[in-house]
């Protein structure tokens, strides 16, 4: 049984094929990257594990167990977490409050008990707050932790972005385009925490982006995908030299 | 503009900061108290209405302005709750009992309409709950052997475990105890996952969805405890007025609710606070304004709805934090001072969220 | 059967009327996703001119349709211009606030303007009180007139948005507004024309009302029933305004009749919560999805 499977995928939107008989399998532990042209349907194949479209057809297993189906908040508890390519953050929060929604699939009080405020919710809410404290330090966000996120820089966004992800405690991570937008002193950084989400906190990753030396630096496997159908999957290596990648990056050669 | 040093956790989930916060509130408590003394019947009597808003202004807050979903059809729960109020009082239900029963069916009413509701988004949303208050008022208009139709029912004044409501000092402290308690319990909610999912609701449905949240469930949590708390409101309205029909329940009202947020601001306690003293206030001042006006201009009924439409699109355009917002930086200017720069609050140019797939 | 023709008729006739409201909206909202809800507000005071220049100037029927629907149209320009840019962007409630803030400016100052007041007024019109028999049926020509003056209004925008340099500038940016900026299109001066047209459109209807309701002050809240005819023909249609429009006055002609007195004022919204509840995309309207 693998960690991660996605079976035969396809889904369309009115004539739109977006995604066509897509299927891999990612190991525990392992960085898995998805890269393709424009519009090769990476981003939906995220929303297709994150449940957001069902599938025109396929399934996807994770840990064992099929997912498609299920009620979308339900992939969280699973461990599944993800990042969005237009950042989605919870604009008017402070930064350590949109860690602690993160936790919310920890949650372990009742409304009523809230209401109150009782022992049980102020023992929890301290309790979030050390995972958040963790995630802070590890990427280094001391310094934003009560910032307002609408008015923070993209670079800084995006790493909190990450944090609130992390904050869910995930199994599998999802990452769609990390480096996006991010200066070359940001992005390595990114790749700093890539490879230790994988050697330190033991997370899988399963990632769409396009910078090609991120890519190479941390993947251990690779896929490729043009026009919503498999080109290739392979090393990072294997796959960048492919002919049917190059050419469907850089056009037919002749 | 002081600092928080900030040591451990414990702190973080504290109720107040800091011991300057602690002698603010408690200030604030005891001027509260003694008000009934210090104030004339007639004030005692507004500051009542302030205070049952302000009941209001916490439920349309939690819906509207921490949880980011629209409601135009609020009026209905408030009739739920003081019809129920009326209803029981006349059977002889004790007060206590009344009340939370007209909090709870206000509450059910809330969660059997939000469930189907909440599935829309916006606008949507907000025709939905507005058709639903029609349909509210126009039930309560033809049940005639209940609700007494047009003619309206009367209530009696409140027996509190013996204690007769009879004047509006008591009334004043019956209503301030009840929104202490409410205010006390909103903000346990907001510091809690409870809360926090609402507020991930408001800013984005999708990554909320993403860390686990249930939308529809939370969103249906926070429209029925807005419905609850606005039931009580409106059982403490119904006895406060005395007599209850159904035109006092129409979408002005509603449309009313909900601008108080907007005008109070946006997702702050303080600001439902200030949007109900804003509501209460404005047709007094306007009275009181009609006498040094021109006859002909002090005379209309039209002055009130143009000054209240001017300020609300004054303060949507100026100050879209609202008085709260205003309220935040002149005292940030004071305790700044001398040293307040221009632009400290510039607003943050949000990014144009479309609803459409582009 | 001619109890049934009478029905459908002013069923119709009053559908139309909510039609071109609805048709106010939607025209708004594919422009700048915003929901004016000061619509119906706005029919009324087009109303109050076509009054002044019919009854207080003395000018004919069609001369006073003519001024109420250019000043309107100034107006709806003027207001966005004024109160609708300074909010554009911000959250889509915020900016519907400010339509409501404007609807209660509307209402006090027509109630405090002279001549206007709280007072209900008739507009002359030329087929007042003259009967057809269809049918044997006995159909009042002002009926007649309003489904054939929305028939020909229609037939008028149809022409304009299909034909017309500006109307498919118009269409192009309802579309894709970056699109229609990053083609020279002048995104926020179509907005403006938009608001214009729409104000205009709601004069036209507010004055094919008048002979039913009469013009006065509260007139715009017969306007929310455009609401749920938008809902119904699916947000943001404009033939489904026009349908949800028509849906919504045959449903309340008929359950005025054939229900239980109290059913006619509320059947619109029973409907749009039926709709809501079913089919939330309306007859015509495209399912919204948004795009991460
Ligand atoms: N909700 C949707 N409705 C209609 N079409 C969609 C939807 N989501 C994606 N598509 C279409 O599916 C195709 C794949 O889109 P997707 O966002 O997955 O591309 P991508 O590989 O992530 O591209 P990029 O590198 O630009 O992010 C595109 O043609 C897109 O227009
Ligand atoms: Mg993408």
């Amino acid at each position: 049984m693998s960690f991660f499977t996605a079976e035969n995928l396809s889904i369309q939107f009115g004539g739109v094929k977006a995604v066509t008989n897509v299927s891999f399998e990612v190991e525990r532990g392992e960085v898995f990257t998805i890269i393709g042209p424009n519009g090769a349907g990476k981003t939906t194949i995220f929303n297709l594990i994150s449940l957001i479209y069902p599938p025109t057809s396929g399934r996807i297993l994770f840990e064992g167990q099929e997912i498609t189906g299920l009620a979308p908040h339900r992939v969280a508890n699973l461990g599944i977490a993800r990042t969005f390519q237009n950042i989605e953050l919870f604009e008017h929060a402070t930064v350590l409050q949109n860690l602690l929604i993160g936790r919310h699939t920890h949650r372990t009080t009742a409304l009523w008990q809230e209401l109150l405020f009782l022992p049980p919710v102020r023992r929890a809410e301290i309790a979030h707050r050390e995972a958040a404290e963790k995630v802070i330090d590890f990427l280094d966000l001391q310094h934003y932790r009560d910032s307002f996120v609408a008015g923070l820089p993209y670079g800084v966004r995006k790493v909190v972005e990450l944090a609130r992800a992390l904050t869910t405690g995930p199994k599998l991570q999802l990452l769609d385009e990390p480096s996006s937008g991010l200066n070359p002193e940001e992005s390595d950084d990114m790749a700093f925490w890539i490879e230790d989400l994988k050697k330190d906190l033991g997370i899988t990753v399963l990632m769409v982006e396009h910078d090609m030396s991120l890519v190479s630096r941390v993947s251990d496997r690779v896929l490729a995908l043009n026009q919503g159908e498999m080109l290739a999957l392979g090393t990072s290596r294997e796959v960048q030299s492919d002919p049917r990648v190059i050419e469907a990056y850089l056009g037919k050669q002749e | 503009m002081r600092f928080y040093f900030k040591t451990d956790y414990a702190q973080d989930v504290r109720l107040f900061q800091d011991g300057v916060q602690v002698f603010w509130y408690v200030a604030l408590a005891a001027a509260l108290l003694a008000l009934p003394v210090l104030l004339p019947e007639y004030l005692i009597g507004q500051m009542v209405f302030i205070l049952i808003y302000c009941i209001i202004g916490a439920g349309m807050m939690l819906l509207i302005g921490y949880t980011g979903q629209i409601s135009l059809g609020h009026a209905a729960f408030l009739a739920v709750g003081a019809y129920t109020e009326a209803l029981l009082q006349a059977r002889g239900v004790p007060f206590a009992v009344s009340l939370s029963a007209a909090a709870l069916l206000s509450g059910v009413a809330g969660f059997i309409i939000g469930m189907p509701a909440l599935r829309l988004k916006g606008i949507y949303l907000a025709i939905a709950t507005m058709a639903f208050g029609f349909i509210v008022e126009e039930v309560i208009t033809r049940w005639e052997h209940v609700t007494g139709g047009n003619s309206g029912k009367q209530l009696k004044q409140i027996d509190f475990f013996g204690i007769a409501i009879d004047n509006d000092a008591r009334f004043y402290y019956l209503c301030l105890g009840l929104v202490a308690v409410i205010f006390l319990g909103m903000i346990n909610l907001m510091r809690s996952p409870t809360g926090r999912a609402f507020v991930a609701i408001r800013d984005s449905e999708i990554s909320a969805q993403s860390m686990g949240i249930h939308l529809a469930r939370y969103k249906t949590i926070s429209f029925a405890i807005s419905a609850a708390l606005t039931g009580v409101a409106g059982a403490l309205y119904a006895h406060k007025v005395q007599f209850i029909s159904p035109e006092q329940f129409n979408l002005l009202v509603s449309i009313e609710m909900a601008t108080l947020v907007f005008i109070g601001g946006l997702g702050s306690f303080h600001g439902a606070v200030f949007g109900a003293a804003f509501i209460i206030a404005l047709p007094q001042v306007i009275v009181f304004m009609k006498d040094y006006l021109p006859t002909a201009i002090a005379q209309q009924t039209g002055l009130q709805p143009t000054i209240f439409g001017l300020i609300l699109i004054a303060f949507l355009i100026f100050e879209p934090l609202g008085i709260y917002g205003r309220w935040v930086k002149i005292r940030t200017y004071f305790s700044l001072f001398p040293f307040y720069r221009g632009g400290m609050f510039r607003r943050q140019k949000a990014y144009m969220k479309s609803d459409r797939l582009k | 059967m001619a109890q049934f023709l009478q029905l459908a008729l002013s069923g119709i006739a009053i559908g139309c009327v909510y039609a071109l409201v609805a048709l106010g909206f939607v025209l708004i909202y594919k422009a700048t996703e915003t929901v004016n809800f000061a619509q119906g507000d706005v029919m009324m005071l087009g109303g109050f001119f076509a009054y002044t220049a019919t009854a207080l100037m003395g000018w004919p029927y069609w001369a006073g349709i003519v001024f109420a629907l250019a000043v309107m149209a100034i107006f709806g320009m003027a207001a966005e211009r004024i109160v609708l840019r300074p909010v554009l962007g911000q959250a889509q409630f915020t900016v519907v606030m400010v339509t409501i803030g404007v609807g209660y400016v509307m209402r006090g100052v027509v109630t405090m303007t002279p001549g206007w007041g709280t007072d209900t007024y008739k507009i002359a019109t030329p087929f007042a009180e003259k009967v057809v028999n269809i049918g044997g049926a006995a159909i009042s020509l002002e009926q007649l007139m309003i489904i054939v003056m929305t028939a020909a209004l229609c037939a008028v925008l149809f022409a304009f948005f299909r034909f017309t340099r500006i109307g498919i500038a118009m269409q192009a940016t309802s579309q894709n507004q970056l699109a229609a900026y990053y083609m020279g299109i002048p995104v926020a001066r179509v907005n403006t024309l938009i608001w214009g047209i729409s104000a205009a459109v709601a004069t036209f209807a507010g004055i094919l009302l008048a002979p039913i309701t009469f013009v006065h002050a509260n007139m715009g809240f017969i306007g929310l029933k455009a609401f749920p005819a938008a809902v119904v023909g699916g947000f943001g249609s404009i033939p489904g305004a026009i349908v949800g429009g028509l849906i919504i006055g045959l449903v309340e002609s008929f359950s005025g009749f054939y229900l239980p007195e109290g059913f006619k004022d509320i059947a619109a919204y029973i409907v749009v919560l039926l709709v809501l509840m079913f089919k939330p995309s309306g007859l015509f309207g495209e399912k919204l999805r948004k795009k991460v």
